[in-house]
Protein backbone atom coordinates (compact mmCIF):
# COMPACT_ATOMS: atom_id res chain seq x y z
CA UNK A 1 0.00 0.00 0.00
CA UNK A 2 2.81 2.43 0.91
CA UNK A 3 5.64 0.81 -1.02
CA UNK A 4 7.17 3.93 -2.48
CA UNK A 5 10.74 5.11 -2.81
CA UNK A 6 10.69 7.64 -0.02
CA UNK A 7 8.50 7.52 3.03
CA UNK A 8 8.29 9.98 5.88
CA UNK A 9 6.36 8.68 8.86
CA UNK A 10 4.84 11.11 11.37
CA UNK A 11 3.38 9.73 14.61
CA UNK A 12 2.02 11.27 17.79
CA UNK A 13 0.98 8.24 19.85
CA UNK A 14 -2.56 7.06 20.45
CA UNK A 15 -3.58 8.86 23.65
CA UNK A 16 -3.39 12.60 23.10
CA UNK A 17 -3.71 15.11 20.24
CA UNK A 18 -0.62 16.99 19.09
CA UNK A 19 -1.94 19.55 16.59
CA UNK A 20 1.16 21.77 16.77
CA UNK A 21 3.32 18.96 15.37
CA UNK A 22 0.80 17.72 12.80
CA UNK A 23 0.09 21.24 11.49
CA UNK A 24 3.78 22.15 11.16
CA UNK A 25 4.56 19.00 9.17
CA UNK A 26 1.44 19.46 7.03
CA UNK A 27 2.32 23.13 6.27
CA UNK A 28 5.86 22.06 5.33
CA UNK A 29 4.58 19.26 3.09
CA UNK A 30 2.25 21.68 1.30
CA UNK A 31 4.95 24.35 0.91
CA UNK A 32 7.46 21.87 -0.50
CA UNK A 33 4.95 19.79 -2.49
CA UNK A 34 5.72 16.53 -0.69
CA UNK A 35 3.20 13.75 -1.06
CA UNK A 36 5.21 11.01 0.69
CA UNK A 37 4.27 11.73 4.30
CA UNK A 38 2.11 9.20 6.14
CA UNK A 39 0.82 10.33 9.51
CA UNK A 40 -0.63 8.57 12.54
CA UNK A 41 -2.27 11.52 14.27
CA UNK A 42 -4.26 9.94 17.13
CA UNK A 43 -7.05 12.19 18.44
CA UNK A 44 -5.50 15.38 16.95
CA UNK A 45 -8.23 17.79 15.84
CA UNK A 46 -6.26 19.51 13.07
CA UNK A 47 -7.25 18.01 9.70
CA UNK A 48 -4.17 17.61 7.48
CA UNK A 49 -4.51 18.71 3.86
CA UNK A 50 -1.40 17.07 2.45
CA UNK A 51 -0.49 14.23 4.81
CA UNK A 52 -1.97 10.76 4.37
CA UNK A 53 -3.39 10.79 7.86
CA UNK A 54 -4.87 8.02 10.02
CA UNK A 55 -6.04 8.43 13.62
CA UNK A 56 -4.83 4.94 14.51
CA UNK A 57 -3.04 2.15 12.70
CA UNK A 58 -3.07 -1.53 13.62
CA UNK A 59 0.25 -2.57 15.23
CA UNK A 60 1.32 -4.72 12.26
CA UNK A 61 0.54 -1.99 9.68
CA UNK A 62 2.30 0.60 11.82
CA UNK A 63 5.36 -1.63 12.19
CA UNK A 64 5.46 -2.09 8.42
CA UNK A 65 5.46 1.69 7.95
CA UNK A 66 8.21 2.10 10.52
CA UNK A 67 10.30 -0.54 8.73
CA UNK A 68 9.81 1.19 5.38
CA UNK A 69 10.22 4.77 6.59
CA UNK A 70 13.28 6.70 5.47
CA UNK A 71 12.68 9.32 8.18
CA UNK A 72 10.51 9.24 11.29
CA UNK A 73 9.02 12.35 12.89
CA UNK A 74 7.28 12.05 16.24
CA UNK A 75 6.46 13.40 19.66
CA UNK A 76 9.14 12.59 22.25
CA UNK A 77 7.50 9.26 23.10
CA UNK A 78 9.68 6.27 23.95
CA UNK A 79 7.84 3.90 21.58
CA UNK A 80 8.87 5.90 18.52
CA UNK A 81 12.35 6.67 19.85
CA UNK A 82 13.18 3.05 20.74
CA UNK A 83 11.75 1.75 17.45
CA UNK A 84 13.79 4.30 15.44
CA UNK A 85 16.94 3.19 17.29
CA UNK A 86 16.10 -0.51 16.73
CA UNK A 87 15.51 0.01 13.02
CA UNK A 88 18.42 2.44 12.59
CA UNK A 89 16.14 5.18 11.25
CA UNK A 90 16.81 8.88 11.70
CA UNK A 91 14.08 10.42 13.87
CA UNK A 92 13.08 14.03 14.50
CA UNK A 93 11.36 14.42 17.85
CA UNK A 94 9.40 17.42 19.09
CA UNK A 95 8.48 17.13 22.78
CA UNK A 96 4.94 17.78 23.95
CA UNK A 97 4.81 20.90 26.09
CA UNK A 98 2.61 20.41 29.17
CA UNK A 99 2.37 24.19 29.68
CA UNK A 100 0.36 24.23 26.41
CA UNK A 101 -1.79 21.31 27.60
CA UNK A 102 -0.11 18.84 25.24
CA UNK A 103 0.60 16.34 28.03
CA UNK A 104 -0.08 15.79 31.69
CA UNK A 105 3.49 16.60 32.74
CA UNK A 106 6.85 17.66 31.36
CA UNK A 107 8.50 14.27 30.95
CA UNK A 108 8.76 14.60 27.15
CA UNK A 109 10.88 17.74 27.57
CA UNK A 110 13.19 15.72 29.85
CA UNK A 111 13.27 12.85 27.33
CA UNK A 112 14.22 15.23 24.50
CA UNK A 113 16.99 16.68 26.66
CA UNK A 114 18.32 13.20 27.58
CA UNK A 115 18.29 11.85 24.04
CA UNK A 116 19.44 14.90 22.06
CA UNK A 117 23.07 13.72 22.03
CA UNK A 118 22.20 10.23 20.73
CA UNK A 119 23.22 9.70 17.07
CA UNK A 120 20.20 9.45 14.80
CA UNK A 121 17.95 11.48 17.11
CA UNK A 122 17.25 15.07 16.07
CA UNK A 123 15.47 17.17 18.66
CA UNK A 124 13.23 20.06 17.63
CA UNK A 125 12.33 22.12 20.67
CA UNK A 126 9.63 23.98 18.72
CA UNK A 127 8.05 24.43 15.27
CA UNK A 128 10.98 26.53 14.00
CA UNK A 129 13.47 23.87 15.01
CA UNK A 130 11.30 21.25 13.34
CA UNK A 131 11.23 23.16 10.04
CA UNK A 132 15.02 23.60 10.26
CA UNK A 133 15.46 19.82 10.48
CA UNK A 134 12.91 19.27 7.70
CA UNK A 135 14.72 21.60 5.29
CA UNK A 136 17.89 19.50 5.55
CA UNK A 137 16.13 16.16 5.59
CA UNK A 138 18.53 14.50 3.15
CA UNK A 139 21.42 15.06 5.57
CA UNK A 140 19.80 13.26 8.50
CA UNK A 141 21.26 9.83 9.17
CA UNK A 142 20.15 6.98 11.41
CA UNK A 143 22.09 5.42 14.27
CA UNK A 144 23.73 2.01 14.22
CA UNK A 145 20.86 -0.40 14.91
CA UNK A 146 20.18 -1.08 18.54
CA UNK A 147 19.69 -4.81 19.34
CA UNK A 148 15.95 -5.54 19.81
CA UNK A 149 16.43 -6.62 23.41
CA UNK A 150 17.60 -5.08 26.67
CA UNK A 151 21.16 -5.81 27.86
CA UNK A 152 21.52 -9.29 29.38
CA UNK A 153 22.77 -7.67 32.60
CA UNK A 154 19.21 -6.31 33.06
CA UNK A 155 17.18 -9.34 31.93
CA UNK A 156 19.39 -11.83 33.84
CA UNK A 157 18.85 -9.98 37.13
CA UNK A 158 15.12 -9.67 36.43
CA UNK A 159 14.91 -13.38 35.57
CA UNK A 160 16.74 -14.22 38.81
CA UNK A 161 14.21 -12.24 40.82
CA UNK A 162 11.28 -13.91 39.07
CA UNK A 163 12.74 -17.43 39.43
CA UNK A 164 13.58 -17.03 43.10
CA UNK A 165 11.08 -18.97 45.21
CA UNK B 1 12.42 -36.11 51.42
CA UNK B 2 8.97 -34.99 50.29
CA UNK B 3 7.81 -36.90 47.23
CA UNK B 4 6.22 -33.79 45.78
CA UNK B 5 7.94 -30.50 45.09
CA UNK B 6 6.78 -27.84 47.54
CA UNK B 7 4.39 -25.27 46.15
CA UNK B 8 7.09 -22.61 46.06
CA UNK B 9 9.04 -24.67 43.51
CA UNK B 10 6.33 -24.59 40.84
CA UNK B 11 7.14 -22.57 37.72
CA UNK B 12 6.09 -18.94 37.93
CA UNK B 13 2.96 -17.89 36.07
CA UNK B 14 3.76 -14.46 34.73
CA UNK B 15 1.30 -11.68 34.02
CA UNK B 16 3.14 -9.09 31.92
CA UNK B 17 1.35 -5.74 31.60
CA UNK B 18 2.04 -2.59 29.56
CA UNK B 19 0.04 0.17 27.88
CA UNK B 20 0.48 0.36 24.11
CA UNK B 21 3.34 2.47 22.78
CA UNK B 22 6.53 3.10 24.70
CA UNK B 23 5.55 1.03 27.72
CA UNK B 24 4.87 -1.96 25.47
CA UNK B 25 8.12 -1.53 23.50
CA UNK B 26 10.07 -1.49 26.76
CA UNK B 27 8.31 -4.60 28.10
CA UNK B 28 8.96 -6.34 24.77
CA UNK B 29 12.68 -5.63 25.08
CA UNK B 30 12.72 -7.57 28.37
CA UNK B 31 11.33 -10.83 26.93
CA UNK B 32 14.57 -12.74 27.63
CA UNK B 33 13.72 -12.52 31.34
CA UNK B 34 10.38 -14.31 30.78
CA UNK B 35 11.15 -16.95 28.16
CA UNK B 36 10.25 -20.52 29.15
CA UNK B 37 7.71 -19.43 31.78
CA UNK B 38 3.95 -19.51 31.35
CA UNK B 39 3.42 -15.88 30.36
CA UNK B 40 0.24 -13.90 29.72
CA UNK B 41 0.81 -10.47 28.17
CA UNK B 42 -1.73 -7.65 28.55
CA UNK B 43 -1.81 -4.36 26.62
CA UNK B 44 -4.29 -1.68 25.51
CA UNK B 45 -4.25 -1.96 21.70
CA UNK B 46 -5.61 -4.85 19.64
CA UNK B 47 -3.27 -6.65 17.28
CA UNK B 48 -0.01 -6.84 19.26
CA UNK B 49 1.95 -10.09 19.12
CA UNK B 50 3.26 -11.65 22.32
CA UNK B 51 7.06 -11.21 22.49
CA UNK B 52 7.32 -14.67 24.09
CA UNK B 53 5.12 -17.62 25.03
CA UNK B 54 2.09 -19.09 23.27
CA UNK B 55 -0.75 -17.16 24.87
CA UNK B 56 -2.43 -14.49 22.72
CA UNK B 57 -2.08 -10.97 24.13
CA UNK B 58 -5.07 -9.89 26.24
CA UNK B 59 -6.41 -6.41 25.54
CA UNK B 60 -7.90 -3.99 28.07
CA UNK B 61 -9.38 -0.53 27.61
CA UNK B 62 -6.83 2.29 27.49
CA UNK B 63 -7.20 5.15 29.94
CA UNK B 64 -5.53 7.70 32.15
CA UNK B 65 -6.49 9.75 35.18
CA UNK B 66 -8.36 12.17 32.90
CA UNK B 67 -10.89 9.48 31.89
CA UNK B 68 -12.40 7.82 34.99
CA UNK B 69 -14.94 5.71 33.06
CA UNK B 70 -12.24 4.19 30.89
CA UNK B 71 -10.23 3.48 34.05
CA UNK B 72 -13.20 1.73 35.62
CA UNK B 73 -13.64 -0.51 32.58
CA UNK B 74 -9.91 -1.19 32.49
CA UNK B 75 -9.97 -2.12 36.20
CA UNK B 76 -12.83 -4.57 35.70
CA UNK B 77 -11.08 -6.20 32.75
CA UNK B 78 -7.84 -6.58 34.72
CA UNK B 79 -9.72 -8.00 37.69
CA UNK B 80 -11.19 -10.64 35.38
CA UNK B 81 -7.80 -11.46 33.86
CA UNK B 82 -6.05 -11.70 37.23
CA UNK B 83 -8.78 -13.93 38.70
CA UNK B 84 -8.78 -16.18 35.64
CA UNK B 85 -5.02 -16.49 35.10
CA UNK B 86 -3.98 -16.47 38.77
CA UNK B 87 -0.45 -15.18 38.18
CA UNK B 88 2.25 -15.95 40.72
CA UNK B 89 4.23 -12.93 39.54
CA UNK B 90 3.20 -9.69 37.83
CA UNK B 91 5.68 -7.53 35.95
CA UNK B 92 4.71 -4.18 34.45
CA UNK B 93 6.37 -1.24 32.70
CA UNK B 94 3.25 0.91 33.28
CA UNK B 95 1.23 2.87 33.01
CA UNK B 96 -2.38 2.85 34.38
CA UNK B 97 -3.10 -0.87 33.66
CA UNK B 98 0.16 -1.72 35.42
CA UNK B 99 -0.92 0.18 38.53
CA UNK B 100 -4.19 -1.77 38.70
CA UNK B 101 -2.48 -5.09 37.91
CA UNK B 102 0.12 -4.86 40.67
CA UNK B 103 -2.39 -3.63 43.26
CA UNK B 104 -4.82 -6.44 42.40
CA UNK B 105 -1.99 -8.95 42.24
CA UNK B 106 -0.77 -7.98 45.68
CA UNK B 107 -4.25 -8.58 47.14
CA UNK B 108 -4.21 -12.07 45.63
CA UNK B 109 -0.71 -12.87 46.88
CA UNK B 110 1.26 -12.49 43.66
CA UNK B 111 4.80 -11.17 43.60
CA UNK B 112 4.90 -7.79 41.88
CA UNK B 113 7.52 -5.90 39.89
CA UNK B 114 7.21 -2.29 38.70
CA UNK B 115 9.67 -1.11 36.04
CA UNK B 116 9.43 2.65 35.60
CA UNK B 117 9.67 3.93 32.02
CA UNK B 118 12.98 5.19 30.69
CA UNK B 119 11.03 8.35 29.84
CA UNK B 120 11.04 9.30 33.52
CA UNK B 121 14.55 10.60 33.97
CA UNK B 122 13.91 13.44 36.41
CA UNK B 123 11.63 11.75 38.87
CA UNK B 124 9.69 8.53 39.13
CA UNK B 125 6.45 8.55 37.11
CA UNK B 126 3.22 9.41 38.90
CA UNK B 127 2.23 5.74 38.55
CA UNK B 128 5.58 4.62 39.92
CA UNK B 129 5.21 6.89 42.94
CA UNK B 130 1.71 5.47 43.51
CA UNK B 131 2.86 1.85 43.59
CA UNK B 132 6.45 1.86 44.83
CA UNK B 133 5.49 1.18 48.46
CA UNK B 134 3.22 -1.69 47.42
CA UNK B 135 5.41 -3.76 45.07
CA UNK B 136 8.08 -6.34 45.85
CA UNK B 137 10.56 -4.85 43.41
CA UNK B 138 10.51 -1.30 42.06
CA UNK B 139 13.01 -0.44 39.35
CA UNK B 140 14.00 2.85 37.76
CA UNK B 141 16.10 2.91 34.59
CA UNK B 142 18.06 5.94 35.78
CA UNK B 143 20.73 5.19 38.44
CA UNK B 144 20.62 8.73 39.88
CA UNK B 145 16.95 8.29 40.84
CA UNK B 146 17.77 5.53 43.37
CA UNK B 147 19.18 8.28 45.62
CA UNK B 148 15.81 10.04 45.71
CA UNK B 149 13.85 6.83 46.44
CA UNK B 150 15.61 4.44 48.86
CA UNK B 151 13.17 1.58 48.08
CA UNK B 152 13.80 1.82 44.33
CA UNK B 153 16.56 -0.12 42.59
CA UNK B 154 18.20 0.10 39.16
CA UNK B 155 19.14 -2.98 37.11
CA UNK B 156 20.16 -0.79 34.15
CA UNK B 157 18.00 0.35 31.24
CA UNK B 158 16.24 -1.37 28.34
CA UNK B 159 18.69 0.19 25.84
Amino acid sequence: MFRIGHLILLSVGTQLPFDRLVRTVDDWAIATGRSDVVAQIGPSTYAPRSLKAFPFLAPEAFRELQLNATIMISHAGMGSILTALEYGKPIIIMPRDHSRGEHRNGHQLATAERFKAVPGIYVASDELGLVEHLTRLAELTGSARLPPHAPASFTDRLRDFISRP
Amino acid sequence: MPDKAPATMTAPRLLLVASAGGHWVQLSRLAAAFEGFDAQYVTTLKGARAPCGWRPVAVVRDGSQTDPLALLIMFAQLLFIVLKFRPSTIVTTGAAPGVFAVRLGKLLGARTVWIDSIANSEKLSLSGRLVRKHVDLCLTQWPHLTDAYPDVQCFGSVI
